[in-house]
């Protein structure tokens, strides 16, 4: 489903970026390129949860999970 | 053996790779006091070379100064030399509550509290005054002891980009629903020498009824008109709740922090913040210089419009002479050269012709942002300055990059 990328891209770019960074593609990593840092994916995940209406569980929202927009579309999937 | 090989060799592998990945850290001895001009050995082993300092916190050029130094000795004198005690036991003297009257006073707040450094102050401000009902909307550029004390504490958190404050509010209106909204920056960035929107911030925090933190490490002293701070230049003195600073910079350099501002949150961190209850304070013999240090600076503006004139000459040079600055009016003057490589071997130079100035690369600040940060003292004579400045076209002569654009200098290095 695309359009759920390109929602999330859109989020991403808008909330996390500005004219030095905004080239992010499904595939750039934001949290270990350093474009989202471990406070602000909190917002991130709120975004998520409430856009999609699913609850994601501490354990699983792991830098790692996070750190592209094609991963987090897939930990989204996971739990909705 | 409790410090097996296996244990070793994890260590040994961990710092391998900080090498590897050039991070590795190392210290520069100085062999004379802090100055203007320093004694500095090295590389390590060398004999010690006399060098202007561009590089120290010592915005106003007390670290170093007699009245200093002499309050500091008849302290020493009068009040000993440690207090082998937390505050709350018996580790509190007359001037440690007079300390405490003095930087009220000079910050135009309500009450202040010593903790034993700025980072502790920031490490424990948060968990003292806070709930897990509560939010943290915090500048992504905050300093790293700002970052250790959010997370140190239980409340949710958020971030707003690096002073947009149209992002700021949207956040605040996000937030609206949590018990306590806090919002923290730095009134003076460190590494990029730029200067919160004090004035904007106070109106969004009265709009939205939330708390408004500031770090003022990099201000207080010579901020503003009369030094007060980032809070005096922008007009808005009394109207910051929470201002954390340090005694470890412009104010005589030695160490020591605070958090100054509303009567009660400064008591809810006498009642509860950790670095205050569990550790020791101020050791009396700083406290009594840093009093000087405020006397000093009550008294007269001399200094800070030193360091405004030294600042502006510095600034004015470097432009014309072509180099990237970033913008701004501080002493904090980050000359950009974007590739980390460059930014070494360009500190090195400055060295060989007696500059120390140091290089920042990442991780310290952003990929491709590797910058020289001077930072201009009250200290400094013109003769300093003038000289400093040379070297810096000499170098930058070297390689090429006066009068070349940000991505002139990338094309050319990299970053
Ligand atoms: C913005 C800021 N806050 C806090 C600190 C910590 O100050 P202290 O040396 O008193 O712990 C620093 C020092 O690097 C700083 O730059």
């Amino acid at each position: 489903m695309e359009d759920m990328k390109e929602m999330i891209l859109e989020y991403v770019i808008e909330e996390y970026c500005d004219e030095e960074n905004d080239d992010v593609t499904f595939d750039t990593p934001l949290i270990s390129g350093g474009i989202v840092d471990s406070f602000s994916m909190v917002s991130l995940k709120r975004f998520l949860e409430n856009k999609y209406k699913i609850s994601i569980p501490d354990a699983d929202a792991t830098p790692e999970a996070f750190d592209t927009v094609n991963k987090i579309e897939v930990l989204v999937k996971k739990f909705q | 053996m409790a410090y097996s090989n296996k244990i070793k060799e994890i260590y040994q592998n961990q710092l391998n790779g900080i090498k590897e990945a050039g991070l590795f850290k190392q210290e520069r001895f100085i062999h004379s006091s802090q100055d203007a001009e320093i004694e500095v050995e090295f590389p390590a082993g060398s004999a010690p070379k006399k060098v202007i300092n561009v590089c120290a916190n010592n915005y106003l050029g007390l670290s170093s100064h007699p009245d200093v130094i002499k309050a500091a000795h008849e302290g020493l004198d009068t009040r000993g030399y440690g207090m082998s005690s937390v505050r709350f036991i018996c580790g509190t003297q007359d001037i440690h509550r007079e300390l405490e009257n003095k930087v009220s006073e000079f910050l135009g707040t309500e009450d202040t509290i010593l903790f034993p450094s700025c980072m502790d102050a920031n490490a424990g401000v948060f968990e003292a005054i806070l709930t897990s009902e509560d939010i943290m909307i915090s500048d992504r550029l905050v300093h790293a002891s700002i970052i250790d004390g959010m997370r140190l504490c239980s409340a949710q958190h958020d971030t707003f980009k690096h002073s947009d404050m149209a992002h700021l509010e949207k956040k605040l209106q996000l937030h609206a629903d949590k018990r306590l909204k806090v919002v923290i920056n730095d009134g003076v960035y460190s590494m990029d020498g730029d200067t919160a929107k004090l004035d904007e911030m106070v109106a969004l925090c009265e709009k939205y009824d939330a708390i408004l933190f500031v770090d003022e490490s990099h201000s207080s002293g010579f901020i503003g008109k009369t030094g007060r701070g980032t809070h005096e230049k922008c007009g808005v003195m009394g109207k910051i709740d929470i201002i954390t600073t340090t005694f470890g910079k412009a104010l005589g350099g030695a160490s020591g922090g605070c958090v100054s501002g509303r009567k009660e949150i400064v008591e809810m961190c006498r009642q509860k913040a950790r670095p205050y209850l569990f550790s020791n304070t101020i050791a009396p013999v700083v406290v009594s210089g840093v009093l000087e240090v405020l006397n000093i600076l009550s008294k007269s503006t001399e200094r800070r419009d030193k360091l405004e004139v030294n600042t502006k000459f510095w600034r004015e040079g470097l432009t014309k002479a072509g180099f990237v600055l970033k913008d701004g009016d501080t002493p904090i003057v980050p000359v950009m050269l974007f590739n980390a490589k460059l930014a070494q071997d360009f500190s090195k130079d400055l060295f060989d012709l007696g500059i120390y100035a140091i290089g920042f690369f990442f991780p310290v600040v952003p990929q491709g942002a590797a910058r020289i940060r001077t930072q201009i003292s009250a200290g400094h004579e013109m003769h300093h300055l003038e000289k400093a400045l040379d070297a810096f076209i000499q170098v930058g002569k070297k390689y090429d990059i006066l009068g070349k654009t940000k991505q002139e200098i990338i094309e050319m290095y990299g970053n």
